[in-house]
């Protein structure tokens, strides 16, 4: 029992906060994020004890298998789903502290783009008055200015005012419509864009070309990104950091870089092999995850990960691991027993 | 040459219209069969439009129209009809002209069946949105009022609001429309879980829209559209609905005309004069079928198009 006793105040398990950096230096800072979920078959804790932060003009990329919570999390940071405990600090106040009204007005400061783009637009409205949605609900300007402001926004990603401005979602096609999606978040001047899976339904040709102009608009209005995915090879294109989700905790978080090249976390390490290589000639590796992913009514105790997980031991069904630095330099990872990290630190304390 | 086409054994006809979705531009350049042709131009849908217009039409100019007042005697009982003015459709057991009692009686069937399914549709679909957007306890204890109404007879509803109301037009378009309320309530609460679902909710959100433009901005046009496909279609029961309430004297009180009471009055005298009955219930029934073929080809276009469709 050392080194890890501090995994446990109270009766709550802590995931760790070792990797958040200075709140002075962050924009986003969400802490001992929780959600739970009360179905007919238990509650479902979808996230667990999530803490991440992302900096000004930063992209933070999410992975995970579907359910592991990544969307889930997303959601409760704009309180769009209530967070069951936890903080947002966003603009020096806690998100979770504000009334419905306050929130409104905070909240536009944080946009969210969804998977399902089509879903995303009401089916009734036309492509100019979606894009300045946000503006007429807030009233910001003269009917003239917001319409200039709708044809700026339009032009930005790529639509003709003209062309489209008159159409409805229907007669778009679904990167049409996830152009309108991103326009109607830039009108808002947000900071951060929460982008929920934005191109996991669409076309593989698609994909890129939204991902590009999601780059170049964070590029252009100086946005954060919060960016979730389950592709792994699109959010190593467009992030600066990856956390890794399983079972609604982060397992491994850090550097992009670091992640990918080196991960210290064995469910990266599967995530990883899972990416299919392009090149025939590499041989298929082999870091087999065992089974499926358990009930999150009945998480596994200790580490969640550890039924499935071919390094598993007696300690992690005892213990849940920390958050803690391994491999290279600004990545963490919740592991007892992470790769290289044997040899890097010489194991666990 | 032309002969020969059109002599084509129609087995093959048919089977090669079935394959070729439009064919009006057959490749092989053959007339598609005249029944094709018919349910292509929609012929049915077409009439059921004009006989509705007509309808509408006399009804609402009912007073302008050289036509005898309908309370008034125009002749011997049970005159015949001799399909020539003045009296076409001849007199009923009282002496009145049929056509005019027809067309007065017209705009009585069309005004209760229409206000009352407006008046439906207000409350039952603020009731469903209601349900259907909030969704816990609101949404179990009006479900719970939406079923107990919907598994009280509808006879027994009518007949029990008919016996404690005074039957004048506007209790009965309230009669009618609470019966017809649960099933928009219904129809609108389904509509409304299934677009709260959708994403673009979340998004309104995340813009800043609070309550109440989610409902009216968001969510109303949306599910109007669902509810007022179904519009036709029950205006025809609640005008079935009307007549079945005249017909047992319980709905528009004489001497007003009104379809149901029209039967209804011809009913004793039917094996001498079955025209008396007949003539009304022609009317009647092709009014109810009208509306329903409207009502159906209304329905198909908005949910083919719809978004509950995707």
């Amino acid at each position: 029992m050392t080194g890890t006793s501090a995994a446990v105040t109270g009766a709550r398990l802590v995931t760790g906060i070792e990797h958040l950096r200075e709140a002075s230096t962050v924009l986003l800072g969400v802490e001992h994020l929780e959600l739970t979920y009360h179905t007919d078959g238990g509650a479902v804790q979808a996230v667990s004890d999530v803490s991440f932060d992302l900096a000004p003009g930063e992209t933070l990329g999410i992975v995970g298998e579907s359910g592991c919570g990544k969307s889930s999390a997303a959601r409760a940071v704009l309180r769009l789903v209530e967070p069951t405990a936890g903080t947002i600090r966003y603009g020096g106040q806690d998100l979770r502290a504000l009334s419905v009204a306050e929130l409104r007005r905070a909240r536009t400061d944080i946009q969210i783009i969804f998977q399902d783009p089509v879903s995303a637009l009401n089916p009734r409205r036309k492509v100019k008055h979606l894009v300045g949605e946000g503006l007429s609900i807030w009233r910001s300007g003269t009917r003239a200015q917001r319409l200039e402001r709708v044809r700026e926004a339009m032009e930005a990603v790529g639509l003709d005012p003209d062309t489209f401005g008159d159409r409805r979602p229907r007669e778009l096609s679904g990167g049409q419509c996830q152009r309108v999606c991103i326009a109607r978040a830039l009108v808002m001047n947000p900071r951060i864009i929460v982008c929920d899976e934005p191109v996991a339904a669409l076309d593989v040709s698609i994909q890129a070309q939204i991902t590009n102009l999601l780059e170049d608009m964070k590029e252009k209005f100086g946005l954060s990104l919060l960016f979730i995915a389950h592709d792994l090879a699109v959010v190593r294109s467009i992030s600066d950091r990856v956390a890794v989700m399983y079972l609604g905790k982060i397992v491994e978080i850090g550097p992009a870089s670091a992640v990918y090249s080196s991960p210290a976390h064995p469910y990266t390490s599967v995530l990883l092999a899972a990416v299919p290589e392009p090149d025939p000639g590499v041989p298929i590796p082999h870091t087999p995850a065992i089974g499926d992913v358990p009930s999150p009514i009945d998480p596994p105790s200790g580490c969640r990960f550890r039924t499935r997980c071919p390094r598993a031991e007696q300690l992690c069904a005892d213990e849940e691991p920390v958050l803690r630095p391994y491999g290279q330099k600004g990545n963490f990872a919740a592991c007892h027993f992470p790769s290289e990290a044997v040899a890097a630190i010489g194991g666990r304390a | 040459m032309t002969g020969n086409q059109l002599q084509d054994p129609p087995l093959a006809a048919g089977i090669e219209a079935a394959a070729v979705p439009d064919p009006v531009a057959r490749a092989d350049g053959r007339r598609p069969s005249l029944w094709r042709r018919l349910r292509r131009a929609r012929v049915l849908y077409w009439a059921a439009v004009a006989w509705l217009s007509v309808l509408a039409a006399v009804a609402l100019f009912a007073n302008l129209l050289p036509i005898a007042d309908p309370a008034e005697f125009v002749g011997r009982p049970f005159t015949p009809p001799d399909w020539s003015f003045p009296e076409p459709l001849g007199t009923d057991n009282s002496g009145r002209s049929q056509l005019s009692r027809l067309i007065f009686g017209a705009r009585q069937s069309l005004a209760v069946g229409l206000l009352s399914v407006l008046l439906a549709m207000a409350v039952g679909t603020a009731i469903g949105m209601a349900a259907g957007f909030w969704r816990g306890k609101v949404d179990r204890v009006l479900s719970l009022l939406i079923d107990s109404m919907l598994a009280f007879p509808p006879l027994v509803l009518l007949l029990a609001l008919a016996a404690a109301l005074q039957p004048t037009i506007s209790t009965i378009v309230v009669a009618l429309a609470v019966l017809l309320t649960p099933t928009f309530a219904r129809l609108t609460r389904g509509s409304t879980l299934a677009y709260r679902s959708r994403e673009f909710i979340l998004a309104a959100r995340a813009l800043g829209a609070g309550t109440p433009r989610l409902l009216g901005r968001e969510l109303l046009p949306n599910v109007l559209l669902t509810v007022s496909s179904y519009f036709f279609v029950v205006v025809a029961t609640a005008i079935v609905a009307e007549g079945s309430l005249s017909f047992l004297g319980l709905g528009i009180p004489p001497p007003a005309p009104s379809w149901g009471g029209m039967i209804s009055d011809a009913r004793s005298s039917l094996s001498l004069h079955p025209e008396q009955v007949a003539i009304p219930a022609t009317v009647f029934v092709l009014t109810v079928m009208a509306l329903n073929v409207v009502g159906e080809h209304v329905r198909r276009r908005i949910e083919g198009s719809g978004p509950a469709a995707g």
